[in-house]
């Protein structure tokens, strides 16, 4: 009785689904089986010309990479990325969510969708835009440091500055995204519980640090292993903004990888490069699925 | 009471000020983008100009000269670019992965939890892994330089397709059920009852196409080599590098980047922001 429903519904699935799957396949799938074929070889400039300039090399990439010390700043460089980031853009998501969840703002979704805004702009037109406020004499920054009585800073010129320049405006950028995810937790944060604390007189930061910071603690530790991987792909910021420097201090691992595979043509060498940053953000993931069963068994 | 409404007037002043300070680096880019060439370049920085003008946006986006030759910045052909390919980025991928969403939620067939499996693990996949070897099979196909070879791996929609699958679990089974005891086909099942049902998301899932495709800037960037092909980030960021141009043109250029995605962002927030939500819960 059911078989024929069953194989329309079969068909109709596979109509559905197939193209789409066909796709992954094609041009997700086969591409990431390629890199890691790719990384073992030698592919240059050369083959880009004849197939037959193609040598296969083993590990000698990787042997490579790890010989090059531009390769070393570029880890080093993303990893402070990810250090100072993950802080700054978590903290000021926290900040904005938990000013927004006081019950006495008003216009709450005005002021949240204002505050989303930089999210959903160009990183590319926004990081034009940061490049003159960071601007060294005529930038607003420096202007409004000159009025809290601070010294102007050589934002993108000074190598020690560039890093945290491009941080003030990644985290202007993303903090809207996490803002929201960190509002939904706080409202759902036990208004009872919240409510016995008071009365047995707990501070206002003990409610927080009581309370509030146990029931969004799961939410907050995933957003921050999530921004990780964020921060591991930064490449569009240094490559407007800064062009790597000043000194290479703003060189990161994806714009080491652009600019081995696709300014020098070093195919071979610049898939060595994509497959760390993949065993790297595969890591990252699985910390995040642990973090995840761990919540299950709460 | 008193303490309750210093607090309430610290709270939004708050507010108001982060607002105020998150907003202005793109209200300064709006007014400097109508200053006069060289006129932002002052301490302290002007924040209105003493003067509005055009010409910034005429220069951009018509044409220029520089020493007797004209000068062309390509801005318009961008923009054009840049439609085009996020409104197909956008249409291809709802077409692909809507149906597949609901298929994989509500259509029984072999092998669904095997491949639904493959997808979430896809998920981890970085895209830009896959970039180096596309480049050269885009270049062995002709797709280098084409439309095409830009919109092609955003269309591998495995977001896409969980995203919408989520959604359609809602939908209860006895609908559908109802519906094919009367005698409706599967594809007329889902073009009457399910698209209906899935339109919000639907809007919320174009929103999310349309602004990634509008924004991606690292894959056009590789595709793309004829600068006639460029879209917005690729060519301002090309101006930016190259020229190092002047301060008021590059606000101008920014406003044509970022203005056309308010637009259409700030009318459908509500649907992006609930997207954002229930995309964070994992199912």
């Amino acid at each position: 009785m059911t078989r024929p429903a069953m194989t329309g519904q079969e068909r109709t699935a596979w109509l559905f689904t197939g193209p789409v799957l066909a796709i992954i396949l094609a041009v997700l799938v086969l591409p990431v089986t390629l890199a890691l074929a790719l990384s073992l070889t030698d592919y240059s400039i050369y083959a880009l010309a004849d197939w037959d300039n193609v040598k296969f090399v083993g590990l000698g990439n990787f042997a490579e990479l790890l010989r090059t010390a531009l390769f070393w700043r570029a880890l080093a460089n993303t990893a402070l990325f990810a250090v100072l980031g993950v802080p700054m853009a978590i903290g000021a998501s926290l900040g904005a969510a938990l000013l927004l969840h006081d019950a006495t703002v008003r216009w709450k979704p005005l002021w949240r969708v204002a505050l989303f805004v930089p999210y959903v702009t160009s990183v590319v037109a926004t990081a034009v835009v940061w490049r003159f406020l960071l601007n060294t004499r005529f930038g607003l920054i420096n202007y409004a440091l000159g009025w809290l009585g601070l010294p102007p800073a050589d934002w993108l010129g000074d190598p020690h500055a560039s890093i945290p320049a491009i941080l003030l405006f990644v985290t202007w950028k993303i903090f809207g995204y996490n803002m929201i995810v960190f509002t939904a937790a706080l409202s759902a944060v036990p208004q009872d519980l919240m409510e016995a604390a008071r009365l047995d007189g707990a501070s206002r930061w003990g409610r927080f640090r009581h309370v509030t910071l146990p029931a969004i603690g799961p939410t907050l530790l995933l957003a921050s292993v999530m921004s990780v991987a964020g921060f591991l792909q930064i490449f569009a910021e240094p490559y407007v903004m800064t062009l790597g420097g000043p000194a290479q201090s703003t060189v990161t691992v994806l714009y080491f990888m652009f600019d081995e595979g696709f300014k020098w043509w070093n195919l071979g060498q610049a898939s060595a490069v994509a497959m760390i940053l993949f065993v790297l953000i595969l890591a990252i993931t699985f910390v995040e699925t642990r973090i995840g069963k761990r919540n299950a068994w709460l | 009471m008193t303490r309750r409404r210093t607090r309430a007037i610290v709270a939004n002043s708050l507010v108001a000020l982060l607002t105020a300070v998150t907003l202005v680096p793109l209200f300064w880019m709006v007014t400097v983008s109508f200053m006069p060439r060289g006129a932002s370049s002052h301490f302290p920085p002007p924040f209105w100009p003493e003067r509005w003008t055009g010409e910034n946006y005429y220069e951009l986006l018509v044409r220029r000269e520089i020493d007797g030759a004209w000068f062309d910045y390509r801005v318009l052909p961008a923009l054009g670019n840049s439609l085009l390919i996020a409104i197909m980025a956008t249409v291809l991928g709802l077409l692909l992965t809507v149906p597949a969403g609901y298929a994989f939620a509500k259509l029984r067939f072999t092998g669904r939890e095997r491949l639904l499996k493959l997808l979430i693990a896809g998920l981890v996949v970085p895209g830009q892994v896959a970039m180096l070897p596309l480049f050269l099979l885009f270049k062995e196909l002709g797709l280098v330089n084409s439309y095409a070879g830009v919109i092609l791996p955003g269309l591998a929609g495995i977001f896409s397709v969980l995203f919408v699958r989520q959604a359609a679990l809602a939908i209860p089974d006895e609908m559908l059920d109802a519906a094919r005891l009367d005698g409706a086909s599967e594809t007329r099942i889902f073009r009457l009852i399910v698209l209906p049902l899935l339109a919000p998301i639907t809007v919320t899932l174009a929103l999310f196409l349309f602004l990634g495709s509008w924004n991606d800037f690292l894959w056009p960037l590789i595709v793309l080599t004829d600068q006639h092909k460029y879209t917005l980030p690729v060519a301002i960021a090309a101006i930016v590098r190259e020229h190092a141009a002047d301060g008021e043109l590059m606000m101008a250029a920014s406003v044509v980047t970022t203005l056309p995605v308010l637009l259409i962002f700030l009318p459908l927030q509500r649907y992006y922001i609930s997207g954002l939500l229930g995309g964070s819960i994992k199912g």
